[in-house]
């Protein structure tokens, strides 16, 4: 395991941020930390980095006791929702920071950091300053910077946050192949499931300091293990005490057994996929997603009353 | 249109009435004889003295207060703890309070019966009428400007920057030599500048605790008044013009940092 936390539990004041939380993050993967705010994510990033002690719990990195050790110490790479670039230091400056504090020969500073500007494609760049950057920029500038000092872990606090949503695509696509080709350890926050899904190779669900789930993308989707997961990784109908999946529900207009009533109340077509918005005759509201020729085929109209089926549903304690 | 050029000249008016007028008759009265009476007056021993003790007063406290300012503001701004709230506000005393009131606080702990006194005389040391009362008045009074100029502006740069140079290997003097003096190194230099503008200018504190001792504990200051009590006007306007010009040089570093200190800020935005 390259990162290992064990029971960990950090309060501010009156409020548990972490509640014993355990984590192993495997040793060249893509990690993501999802939850909703103040589910605790950053904070265990910020733990695992040593921008915050624990009032309780341990921290390994790569094998050895962290948990005491200052954030100078630790071989970890950060990289901030606002990126921090150091503001009077050119991009250049920047990069080269973390060589520069640790008295690495001038020749090698600068290879280093004229390499790394050319992996985060500003090789051009090295003179302006951080203000005269776009975000998408400065992000990569941060990484490069969190990268010079070549840490065994590299940690992202919601690293495509503040970007908008054309720059976030090609974002998350750059860094799966950064991730690929220098193979560090990674662990990002992020609040988007579809990030996580996109981008990472194990998922660790996190919900009001603790960890609710630790799966692999597709298990998270496919097995959700309590509600809260299910609900909070990918879209989910309420259908009695059952959790439903839009794509799970079927519709007819011959009750064959199923005893869930509902009106049609939209129909909105996005494309390949279409969305149908239903009424039940209890008030609840479910969507069932399927493709144009199925709405067709079945002819449907808002106002018609349909039977609700499900492929497959779940049922949490 | 007429409310327009009445808010200016009336503006302009009152800037020419209050500062322009006075400021202006200093000096024309101190060259009214030409350079010559003006000279003698200034290069007389005692007013070189005056002069003399003026900056050594302010070399001393200028520097106290600009590392002690820097540090005060790292500790009201970076430590969240409780009661700061408080140390903040008594930053500002200097402000509020009469130099006046600090000069005699200070001779009340110094003097034969104060607090400090007899032990400082039984040990021979000489604080009151002497330089070290001098510069602790000085100090205090100009205690404020750099906290103030810094505290804002590490405020608005927040822990983020120095957080990334500890994740980045740096150690807590590297980071403050590297990351956070730069951002603050403006808001410093303007802080200095106040704080010399004042320190040189001090007179209700310094005459209190200094005595006034003509060549030995009197500032400019202290010499402008007393020539001025001995009916000697070309020397208390030839003191005078000294300190006007020590404040217009002062002025005009402020006028050259300004603008660099706004730049700097939009940089960093």
């Amino acid at each position: 395991m390259a990162i290992e936390a064990r029971n960990v539990t950090k309060r501010f004041g009156e409020f548990t941020a972490l509640d014993g939380v355990s984590v192993d993050v495997a040793s060249g993967s893509l990690t993501a930390l999802l939850g909703p705010s103040g589910s605790g994510k950053s904070t265990l990033l910020r733990v695992i980095a040593g921008l915050e002690r624990p009032d309780a719990g341990d921290v390994f990195i790569s094998g050895k006791e962290a948990t005491a050790l200052t954030p100078q110490k630790r071989g970890v790479g950060f990289v901030f929702q606002h990126y921090a670039p150091f503001t009077h230091m050119t991009v250049w400056e920047n990069v080269a920071f973390g060589l520069k504090v640790r008295r690495r020969p001038k020749p090698e500073i600068s290879e280093r950091v004229d390499r790394l500007l050319e992996l985060v494609q500003l090789a051009g760049l090295g003179r302006r300053y951080p203000a005269q950057l776009s975000g998408g920029q400065r992000q990569r500038m941060a990484l490069a910077r969190a990268l010079a000092p070549q840490p065994e872990v590299l940690l992202l606090d919601e690293p495509f946050g503040a970007l908008d949503a054309r720059v976030r695509k090609e974002l998350r696509e750059w860094l799966l192949r950064l991730h690929d080709e220098m193979h560090v350890t990674t662990i990002f926050v992020t609040h988007d499931q579809e990030e996580a899904l996109e981008l990472a190779d194990s998922i660790v669900v996190m919900n009001k300091g603790k960890v609710e789930q630790t799966a692999p993308p597709r298990q998270l989707y496919d097995e959700p293990s309590n509600a809260f997961v299910m609900s909070f990784v990918g879209p989910v109908n309420r259908l009695g005490d059952a959790w439903v999946r839009p794509h799970d529900v079927e519709l007819s207009y011959e009750p064959d057994g199923s005893d869930h009533e509902a009106q049609v109340e939209r129909i909105v077509r996005l494309g390949f996929e279409t969305r149908v918005d239903l009424v039940r005759d209890d008030g609840e509201r479910l969507h069932a997603q399927m493709t144009g020729d199925d709405v067709d085929g079945l002819e449907l109209e808002p106002g018609d009353i349909v039977y609700v089926r499900t492929r497959r549903e779940r049922v949490f304690d | 249109m007429t409310a327009k050029y009445l808010v200016r000249y009336g503006s302009l008016g009152y800037l020419a009435l209050i500062l322009v007028a006075p400021v202006g008759l200093i000096f024309w009265r101190a060259f009214e004889h030409g350079l010559q009476p003006f000279w003698a007056a200034i290069s007389n021993p005692i007013a070189v003295d005056a002069l003399k003790l003026t900056v050594e007063v302010a070399a001393i406290a200028v520097p106290l207060n600009t590392v002690f300012g820097i540090l005060c503001a790292l500790v009201i701004v970076r430590h969240r703890v409780r009661g700061m709230g408080l140390v903040n506000a008594i930053v500002d005393l200097p402000l509020a309070l009469s130099p006046v009131v600090a000069g005699v606080a200070l001779y009340l702990l110094y003097a034969r019966d104060g607090w400090f006194g007899p032990w400082l005389s039984g040990h021979g040391i000489q604080v009151l009428f002497a330089l070290p009362a001098m510069v602790m008045a000085t100090t205090f009074v100009t205690l404020p400007f750099v906290v103030r100029e810094v505290v804002p502006v590490l405020r608005e740069i927040g822990t983020e920057q120095e957080e990334a140079a500890a994740t980045l290997g740096s150690s807590a003097l590297s980071t403050f030599r590297r990351v956070t003096f730069p951002a603050i190194r403006w808001a410093v230099a303007y802080g200095v500048v106040l704080t010399t503008a004042r320190a040189l200018g001090e007179f209700g504190a310094v005459s209190i605790v200094g005595g006034g001792i003509a060549g030995r504990t009197q500032t400019l200051t202290v010499y402008v008044q007393a020539s001025y009590e001995n009916l000697d006007q070309t020397g208390a306007y030839a003191g005078a013009v000294l300190l006007a010009a020590l404040a217009i040089a002062t002025l005009l570093a402020m006028t050259m940092l300004r603008p660099r200190e706004e730049a700097n800020g939009d940089r960093g935005a």
